[in-house]
C-alpha cells in the first residue's frame, strides 16, 4: 500500500522573499511609493558622498596647528587642539578629575536608579537628592581643603551639563507644586500658582536671562553681589518649572474623576492620594511631554551665550575667533551640533524606553 | 523703549552716585585681581588661546593695568561679556575695566555715567575687494555690489559715504559676518565693508586670503578703548597713564626686552618713565616701577600691537593711523614728567 506522501512545500515566489521580495513590499509597494524612493535614493547619492569625502575621507586629523589641514576637507585639528577647552572651559587643567569625577558619581547614582533590580534604591535616592548636590558643589567650586575654582572659568560642555541638569532637578518638583496648587480648590495657593505660572510662560527665556545678567545688578545693594552663574540657574529653574507645571497639569487633568474618588472612598489623605494614586498615573502619561520639556531645557541653555557665560556652543564660537585659527566655524558648529544630538537622541531614546516599561494598560 | 533706556539711565546715575565712595584702586589691591570686562570673541582683540588664556589687544590693555597696580599681569578675572551687557557690569561694580571694542562716542561718554580714558586702537570701517578688480580706491566703487552685515552702524556709514561722493550702490545684505565672507567668496558682490580691523580677520577666512586686498581708505572713526566708571577720577588716571606709559615707551624705544638695561640710561626722560626720577607714581598712589612693571611684564604700545594684530599675528594689520604721531599716525601720549 502506497503511503501518499505530500508533495513538499515550493518555495515562494522569488519576487516575494529575500532583498527583492523586502523592496516591493517596503519601497515599491506603490507607484506613490516608488517615486518617493527612486527620489530618496537620489537625494543619497547626490549629497552623501560629498558630505563623507568632507567629514572623513578628505579630512584632516593629524596636527597641531593650521597648516597641518591641507587636504580639502574638514579641519577636525580645531577641535581636537580645543577638546579640552570644549569640555570643560577655563577650568585649570589640573583640576579636571574634579569634574570628571563629579559628572562620574551622577552618572553612577542615576544608573543605580534608573537600572532595574538594584537593591536600596530609595536610599540612593535620598543621598542623590540630600547629599549629592553639597559633594558636586564641593567639587566643582571648591571648599574642604579643594582649591577654589570660581565660577567664570566654568564653560563647555561641563556648564551646559550644570545648567541643564540643576534646571530638571529643580524643575520638576517645583512643576509638581505649581501644578498641584493650580488645581487645588484653595484660592491662595490656586491664585499664587496661576500668576506664577503665566507670568513666567508669558516671557520668553532670552528676557529672563537678560534680566537676571542685566537689569538684577543694578537694583541690588553694591555690596550683595550674586554670581552671574547663580542669576541665570535661578532664572532658568523657576522658567522651567512653569512650563513642567502645565505638563504634569495635563497629566493630572487626563485621570478620571473616579480615580480621585475611589482613593477618597478608600479614606486616603490628600497626599496619600496624590502620592499613592493620582501622581504614579498622572506623570506616567506625560512622560513625552516632561521629556522634550527636559530636551528643550537642555538646548536652550544655549541662550546663556547672549549673557556672556560660556556654555559649549558659546566657547566653541569664541575659539572662532582666534586669529591663527579664523575660518573653521563650520568644524566647531558640526562639533558642538553633534554633541547636543548626541545628549538629546539618548534622553528621547531612555523616555521610549520608559514609557515601554511602565504600559500598564492604557497604551493602544 | 524709549522709557527702558530712560529708567536704566536713571538707574546708571543711581549706581554712580553711590559707587563713587568706594575706590577702585583700594578694592583693586584689597581684592588682589582686577576684574576686566572683554569681548566673548573677536580676533586680535580678546579671544581665548588653546590653553585657555585670553589673548589680544584688549585683554592686554587691562593686563597692563593690573602690571601696574598689582605687579602682576597675570592677576586678572577676565569677565567675557556681549555687546548689551557690557555698560549695566562696569556700572553695577562687576568688573573695574570695561575693555571691549568700545567706540567712543559723545553719547555713551556724557549719559551713561562711564569715562573713555585713552583710545588704544584707531578704528573706521573700510573696504575689501578681490585683486582681480583692479581697484586701488574706494572713490573707484561706483555702481559695486556690496557686502554688508545687517544691523550695524556700517550700513548707515555707507550709504553716508555713497552719497558724499555722489556714487551708487548695490547692497548685499547677510545675517553675520560668516555669511558675508561666504557671500563675497562667491562673488555676490564685488565688495565687503566692515570696520577695517574685522576685514583683515575676515580675509583671512577666504580660501585664497591672497586674492583679496583691503583698500586704504577708511570712511568712519572708530576709537576703541578702555572705559572705566565716572566719578572715580584716581582709578581714571591710573587706566589712562597706563595706556599712555605704553605709548611713551614704544616712542622712547624702551621694550620688554630692553627694559632692564635702559635703567641705566642717562636720558631723563627714560628715567623718569621707569621711575628713577621725577614725580614716579606717587600721583597715582600707585609704587615708582609702575611703567616699568607694564613694560617688562606687557610690552610698549607697538610690541602689543604687533603682538596681537600686526605683523607678529595671522591679521597682519598695518599700523596706520595707530603708528606713533612722528611716524605717519596720531597716537600720541603727553609727556611722563
Amino acid at each position: 500500500m502506497s503511503v501518499h506522501t505530500p508533495h513538499p512545500d515550493l518555495p515562494p515566489p522569488s519576487t516575494s522573499v529575500g532583498i527583492i521580495g523586502w523592496a516591493r513590499k517596503n519601497l515599491f509597494s506603490s507607484p506613490l511609493n516608488s517615486v518617493l524612493t527612486l527620489g530618496a535614493l537620489y537625494l543619497v547619492v547626490r549629497f552623501l558622498p560629498p558630505v563623507i569625502n568632507w567629514a572623513i575621507l578628505d579630512a584632516n586629523w593629524a596636527g597641531s596647528t593650521r597648516d597641518a589641514c591641507t587636504d580639502g576637507g574638514a579641519c577636525w585639528v580645531f577641535v581636537k587642539v580645543r577638546l579640552t577647552q570644549f569640555m570643560f572651559g577655563f577650568y585649570p587643567a589640573d583640576q579636571y578629575w574634579r569634574v570628571i569625577l563629579a559628572f562620574g558619581l551622577l552618572g553612577v547614582l542615576i544608573a543605580w536608579l534608573l537600572i532595574e533590580k538594584t537593591p536600596k534604591k530609595s536610599w540612593v535616592a535620598a543621598f542623590t537628592i540630600l547629599v549629592y548636590p553639597i559633594i558636586a558643589f564641593v567639587l566643582f567650586y571648591g571648599g574642604l581643603g579643594l582649591p577654589v575654582v570660581e565660577t567664570n572659568k566654568w564653560g563647555g560642555l561641563m556648564l551646559t551639563l550644570i545648567l541643564a541638569t540643576i534646571g530638571m532637578f529643580f524643575a520638576l518638583p517645583f512643576g509638581i507644586i505649581l501644578a498641584l496648587g493650580r488645581r487645588s480648590s484653595m484660592p491662595i495657593p490656586r491664585a499664587l500658582s496661576v500668576v506664577f505660572i503665566e507670568l513666567w510662560r508669558g516671557v520668553p527665556l532670552i528676557t529672563v536671562l537678560f534680566m537676571s545678567s542685566v537689569m538684577l545688578p543694578l537694583f541690588m545693594p553694591e555690596d550683595l553681589r550674586i554670581d552671574k552663574l547663580v542669576r541665570a540657574l535661578v532664572g532658568i529653574s523657576l522658567f522651567q518649572s512653569a512650563y513642567m507645571a502645565e505638563v504634569i497639569r495635563g497629566g493630572l487633568q487626563a485621570l478620571p474623576k473616579g480615580q480621585s474618588e475611589a482613593a477618597d472612598a478608600l479614606g486616603l489623605s490628600y497626599w496619600q492620594a496624590m502620592f499613592l494614586v493620582i501622581l504614579p498615573q498622572a506623570l506616567k502619561t506625560v512622560i513625552p511631554g516632561i521629556v522634550n520639556t527636559f530636551i528643550e531645557l537642555f538646548k536652550d541653555t544655549t541662550l546663556v551665550l547672549i549673557i556672556g557665560l560660556m556654555d559649549l556652543l558659546s566657547i566653541v564660537q569664541s575659539a572662532f575667533a582666534d586669529p591663527k585659527w579664523l575660518g573653521f566655524s563650520v568644524e566647531g558648529y558640526v562639533f558642538a551640533g553633534l554633541v547636543y544630538w548626541i545628549f538629546c537622541f539618548s534622553m528621547s531614546r531612555y523616555s521610549q524606553h520608559l514609557e515601554r516599561k511602565l504600559h500598564t494598560g492604557h497604551k493602544r | 523703549m524709549k522709557k527702558l533706556s530712560f529708567i536704566m539711565v536713571a538707574v546708571f546715575f543711581m549706581i554712580s552716585a553711590s559707587l563713587a565712595s568706594a575706590s577702585t584702586l583700594e578694592e583693586v589691591q584689597k581684592r588682589d585681581v582686577l576684574q576686566c570686562g572683554v569681548s566673548t570673541g573677536l580676533p586680535g582683540f580678546s579671544n581665548p588661546d588653546e590653553k585657555g588664556n585670553w589673548t589680544g589687544l584688549d585683554v592686554d590693555a587691562c593686563r597692563a593695568v593690573a602690571a601696574a597696580v598689582l605687579h602682576d599681569a597675570n592677576k586678572v578675572k577676565f569677565v567675557p561679556l556681549t555687546a548689551k551687557e557690557r555698560f549695566t557690569a562696569l556700572q553695577s561694580g562687576e568688573i573695574d575695566i570695561l575693555s571691549r571694542n568700545t567706540t567712543w562716542t559723545l553719547t555713551r561718554d556724557t549719559s551713561l555715567g562711564l569715562n573713555f580714558t585713552h583710545t588704544d586702537y584707531y578704528d573706521g570701517q573700510g573696504f575689501m575687494v578681490s585683486k582681480k578688480l583692479g581697484v586701488k580706491s574706494a572713490k573707484e566703487l561706483d555702481g559695486a555690489a556690496i557686502c554688508i552685515q545687517a544691523g550695524t552702524t556700517t550700513e548707515l556709514n555707507l550709504a553716508d559715504y555713497f552719497k558724499q561722493n555722489k556714487m551708487k550702490y548695490q547692497a548685499v545684505v547677510f545675517d553675520t559676518s560668516d555669511q558675508t565672507v561666504k557671500g563675497f567668496e562667491a562673488g555676490r558682490c564685488d565688495v565687503l565693508t566692515s570696520d577695517q580691523s574685522q576685514l583683515y580677520g575676515l580675509r583671512i577666512k577666504l580660501a585664497k586670503p591672497e586674492d583679496a586686498v583691503v583698500l586704504p581708505e577708511i570712511i568712519s572713526k572708530e576709537p576703541l578703548g578702555p572705559v572705566v566708571r565716572q566719578g572715580d577720577d584716581g582709578w581714571f588716571n591710573i587706566v589712562k597713564w597706563t595706556i599712555f606709559a605704553m605709548i611713551d615707551a614704544e616712542e622712547m624705544g624702551v621694550t620688554s626686552k630692553n627694559v632692564d638695561e635702559m635703567k641705566k640710561s642717562t636720558d631723563p626722560n627714560i628715567r623718569r618713565l621707569l621711575g628713577l626720577e621725577g614725580i614716579k607714581g606717587k600721583g597715582m598712589n600707585l609704587s615708582d616701577d609702575w611703567a616699568y612693571q607694564i613694560i617688562k611684564q606687557v610690552g610698549n604700545y607697538g610690541e602689543v600691537f604687533e603682538r596681537n594684530v600686526g605683523q607678529g599675528s595671522p591679521l597682519k594689520i598695518k599700523r596706520g593711523l595707530n603708528a606713533l604721531w612722528n611716524k605717519g599716525g596720531i597716537q600720541y601720549a603727553p609727556p611722563i614728567r
